[in-house]
């Protein structure tokens, strides 16, 4: 008998502000440990918090990028339990007055375009971190993290299958990068997700008993957790038993999902109104101002290239995954590159450059002015398209100008015929075989045979020219 | 010369502008001698004493209740969880006192966290009333009133969450002020209940306390619930005449009940506030009948996520054990029976299910109290009441009756749940023990309790 997967998600994102929630500490990741501490995030006796208003902003991005409502007062509420990495033994977060409800995102999923519908956007501080590795036989705190600004994304239970959750998480961090509110390292944990799953039967409108899966930190991991939970819970119905509530924690190490509390045992947290915090208050000013700010968001901005630069799927998509590309491309287009031309260099050389360098289009030291004169000189012919790619690789590391480089380096495209002649007959003389096999019909070969030429000629030869060259004389002795 | 310079230079407040070191060794003495009162914790030694300005308190000496942060002495609020902790920042109100060039004399003694009416739920014992050793001194703030009732210092602070710097000031027969929430600066003050919480003054005369309350008041960024409002000249406040200021009597804070002797220093003090000029009106405060329970919820709900620190990880006592769970319990029974008791209370009435039954009836009635207040200041200055229905009693008589303790606070919660200001100054003698007269004000309208209690003071001092 068939089944449908009920999905809900809650993603916590680390949101890009210099300073912490609630005190003057920077958030910073990767440093000694406790040296971003102050009484405020330690949680000392009589240390009080101080709202950090860019924190604020950011999540208003946040909220408004995905069309949410914004409320012009939210409140601030304790969460209580203890754990050696939360020092208050409550986290600041925010409950009965979040910020923002009822937003959505649309994405393309595994099959159709879905809109999954956001319930709330809510402001809280992070807490600490345990480390288990860094003293015999104890476990250690890092408070560096304890009391950095996050934004948690709670979904309505809209999304069916694993694969779709994944989509719908790669749309979410597209758009958080793209409007400068998070910047998603998955590696230092800056989205996290948490996903509810029940099954039911399809068409039914009753839920099933759902179990939470905590602590994913990559989009894969999520992917088959959830796959992993569906077939168990499918599993246990199918042998007619119950699926009980409960609570798993994901092993990405093992692949394996480990309960960490049942319905039972499940905490009270004891949420009431912080009360050395006053409410948030945001004001309509502030929200059309951010409106306003908001750039173009991922799916918009792909529709349009496609639209009006007439990109293909792939090259539109592949330029919108990060708005510095798309700017780059758009710059590009600007100083009048064909937008065909533009969109191969971006997604092709200029990437290859960036993913070696692990740079990203706003911090490559190439800027798109010296692309353009670098495509301009291969337009007139002056240096092959090959040559530019090595031309583009000495940009990055020495600066100077693609015409100086080209000069000083010798890598202007051959276009004389009696050298260019002279490389086609030593080439065809070393090559009788494959001449053959292009008199006999495979005509393919030619191809190799141009690149051999240019070979010989160190990537300087003009391609056009030799392609030219080498039908000309391979028909002419076959004429003999 | 000023009228406030004459003031100052009197004979009666030179005493202690010129307060020296010795007097530290003089404290010392007296605590360590058989006429102690554990009044203080901990007392500084002369290298302790840095203040660094020089401002109207430069050399006094004040005192400091010890759940008020200091770098250079402990602070462990009265509780042996935190026995021993040094704090490694400074409470911003001290920071004020220094810069006014006060000497901080040392840490006094005070009910666990706060929490209590006597200053018997101390894990450093109790604290002896000064007028009558064999008497509780009031609480929580009551090793502060004692000190300056005993003439240890002239001045000290304390912390009001219910009444503890009003009704410790009443029973040793001193001048004690809780201003309005958010006039003085929280930070640093350890908390007990945050939305309650604030630091009082307590002063051997009128003059004095609001000189202290001056020095201390005003914003501060690092508390978001502090107040950008101006800080008035209060010490000119204690001076001012109270001609045609309407003085509101509430009869709830009349019950029958009160002893006669009691009943009749109330009145005598209403008389004498006509009589320096004052227009006396009976008011109703129409919900004071729930004010103790709504403020034992709310306060015990706040308590119970403020102590949540306390769990041995990071600071103050920590049980070894095997196992995270046992060491919170084990670390976590350091606590004394109020404070564990409070911490339950709390814990309870946050619970889900429970929580609109009792936290939200509570912040209700909280809102009702704090109207019948407004109502009554569309009419009056001020209000007069009783700051505690009775004089101080006698030591372990309520410690296994808490809820008679908790009753003794019938008329000072009222203050910290609508947040107004509250001033206790003595009206006299009941059977030899000191008396209590409260005065209420609007939201920061502490210049008109001061100035009453400015005026019952000086009429008071005509008949000596």
């Amino acid at each position: 008998m068939n089944w449908e997967a009920v999905i809900g998600v809650e993603i916590h994102v680390k949101l890009k502000s210099e300073y912490k929630l609630f005190c003057n500490d920077r958030a910073v990741f990767g440093d000694e440990p406790n040296t971003h501490i102050c009484p405020v995030c330690m949680g000392l006796p009589g240390a009080l918090p101080v709202l950090n208003p860019e924190a604020v902003g950011l999540a208003l991005r946040t909220a408004l990028a995905f069309g949410c409502t914004i409320h012009f007062e939210s409140v601030w509420a304790r969460k209580s339990y203890f754990y050696p990495d939360l020092p208050k033994g409550y986290q600041i977060t925010q409950f009965e007055h979040p910020l923002a409800t009822k937003g959505s995102v649309t994405f393309s999923g595994s099959e159709d375009d879905i809109s999954v519908s956001i319930r709330r956007v809510h402001i809280e501080e992070d807490a600490g971190k345990l480390l288990h590795d860094k003293v015999p036989r104890a476990s250690a705190i890092d408070l560096n993290r304890a009391g950095t600004a996050l934004v948690e994304i709670v979904t309505e239970p809209d999304l069916r299958t694993a694969a779709d959750v994944r989509l719908f998480l790669g749309e979410l961090k597209q758009t958080l990068e793209y409007i400068g509110a998070s910047n998603c390292n998955m590696e230092e944990g800056d989205l996290r997700v948490d996903a509810n799953v029940s099954v039911r039967r399809p068409g039914s409108s009753r839920l099933g008993n759902k179990t939470e899966i905590k602590n994913v930190n990559s989009f894969s991991g999520v992917e088959r957790a959830l796959s992993m939970e569906i077939s168990r819970q499918i599993a246990t119905l199918d042998a007619g038993s119950v699926v009980g509530q409960q609570t798993l924690l994901w092993d990405d190490h093992r692949e394996e999902l480990r309960k960490m509390r049942s319905k039972e045992e499940s905490h009270d947290y004891r949420y009431f109104p912080e009360p050395d915090l006053s409410p948030v208050r945001v004001t309509q000013e502030q929200v059309t101002t951010v409106l306003e700010s908001l750039p173009e968001l991922p799916r918009d901005r792909c529709s349009r290239f496609k639209e009006v630069y007439e990109l293909k799927d792939y090259d539109a998509e592949v330029l919108t995954q990060s708005a510095a590309n798309a700017d780059y491309f758009e710059e590009l287009v600007g100083i009048q590159i064909d937008p065909h031309v533009a969109a191969k260099w971006v997604t092709g050389p200029l990437q290859a450059v960036m993913n070696q360098r692990r740079e990203d289009a706003e911090t490559v030291p190439v800027r798109p002015a010296k692309i353009a004169a670098l495509i301009g000189l291969i337009e007139r012919g002056v240096v092959s398209e090959s040559a530019a790619k090595s031309v583009l690789v000495i940009l990055v590391q020495e600066g100077g100008s693609p015409s100086d480089i080209i000069e000083a380096r010798g890598l202007m495209q051959e276009r004389d015929i009696g050298q260019l002649t002279s490389w086609v007959t030593e080439v065809l003389a070393k090559h009788s075989e494959e001449v053959a096999r292009y008199r006999g019909g495979e005509s393919k070969i030619l191809g190799y045979l141009v690149g051999q030429v240019m070979h010989s000629s160190g990537g300087t030869a003009d391609p056009r020219l030799v392609r030219d060259l080498l039908i000309e004389q391979l028909s002419n002795e076959q004429g003999q | 010369m000023s009228l406030q310079d004459e003031i100052l230079s009197s004979s009666e407040v030179l005493d202690f502008r010129g307060s020296t070191l010795r007097s530290l060794d003089d404290i010392k003495e007296l605590e360590d001698g058989p006429e102690g009162l554990n009044a203080f914790l901990a007392v500084a030694e002369p290298e302790d004493l840095e203040a660094c300005g020089q401002g109207p308190l430069e050399g006094v000496m004040v005192a400091l209740k010890d759940n008020i942060c200091t770098k250079r002495l402990p602070t462990t609020c009265g509780s042996r969880i935190l026995k021993g902790y040094r704090s490694p920042y400074e409470a911003t109100a001290v920071q004020r006192l220094r810069q006014a060039g006060a000497l901080i004399a040392g840490k006094t003694n005070l009910d666990e966290f706060g929490m209590g009416s006597s200053t018997e739920n101390s894990a450093f014992g109790p604290t002896l009333n000064p007028v009558d050793r064999s008497l509780v001194p009031g609480g929580s703030s009551g090793g502060s009133a004692a000190a300056v009732a005993a003439g240890y210092v002239r001045m000290a602070l304390g912390s009001d969450t219910g009444g503890s710097v009003r009704q410790p000031a009443a029973f040793c027969g001193v001048v004690g002020i809780k201003p309005t929430y958010g006039r003085i600066s929280r930070y640093g003050l350890i908390a007990f209940a945050s939305s309650l919480d604030q630091i009082g003054t307590i002063g051997a005369t009128v003059l004095e306390a609001s000189l202290l309350l001056e020095v201390v008041s005003g914003h501060d960024t690092r508390d978001s619930t502090s107040a950008e409002k101006p800080v008035p000249r209060y010490r000119d406040a204690a001076v001012q005449s109270i001609k045609g200021m309407v003085v509101g009597i509430p009869t709830e804070y009349f019950p029958e009940q009160l002893d006669p002797p009691v009943r009749a220093l109330l009145d005598e003090a209403c008389e004498r506030l006509v009589a320096a000029g004052a227009e006396g009106r009976p008011v109703s405060l129409p919900h004071t009948e729930f004010a103790i329970p709504c403020y034992y919820v709310l306060a015990t709900a706040e308590a119970s996520s403020n102590l949540a620190r306390y769990d041995g990880v990071r600071f103050g006592a920590r049980l070894p054990a095997e196992g995270l769970d046992r060491m919170y319990e084990l670390t976590r029974g350091k606590f004394g029976a109020e404070v564990k008791r409070r911490i339950m209370l709390g814990t309870y009435v946050l619970s889900s299910g429970y929580y609109d039954a009792y936290y939200g009836t509570a912040q209700r009635t909280r809102a009702s109290i704090a109207h019948d207040f407004t109502t009554a200041f569309n009419e009056v200055d001020v209000l007069f009441t009783p700051t505690s229905p009775t004089p101080a009693f006698p030591l372990g008589e309520r410690v296994l009756d808490p809820v008679a303790m908790y009753l003794s606070d019938v008329f000072t919660v009222t203050a910290n749940l609508a947040g107004i200001p509250g001033l206790s100054v003595p009206i006299g003698t009941v059977g030899g023990l000191p008396l209590g007269g409260q005065l209420l004000g609007p939201w920061w309208g502490e210049s008109h309790i001061i100035a009453a209690a400015g005026a019952l003071e000086a009429s008071y001092g005509e008949d000596t």
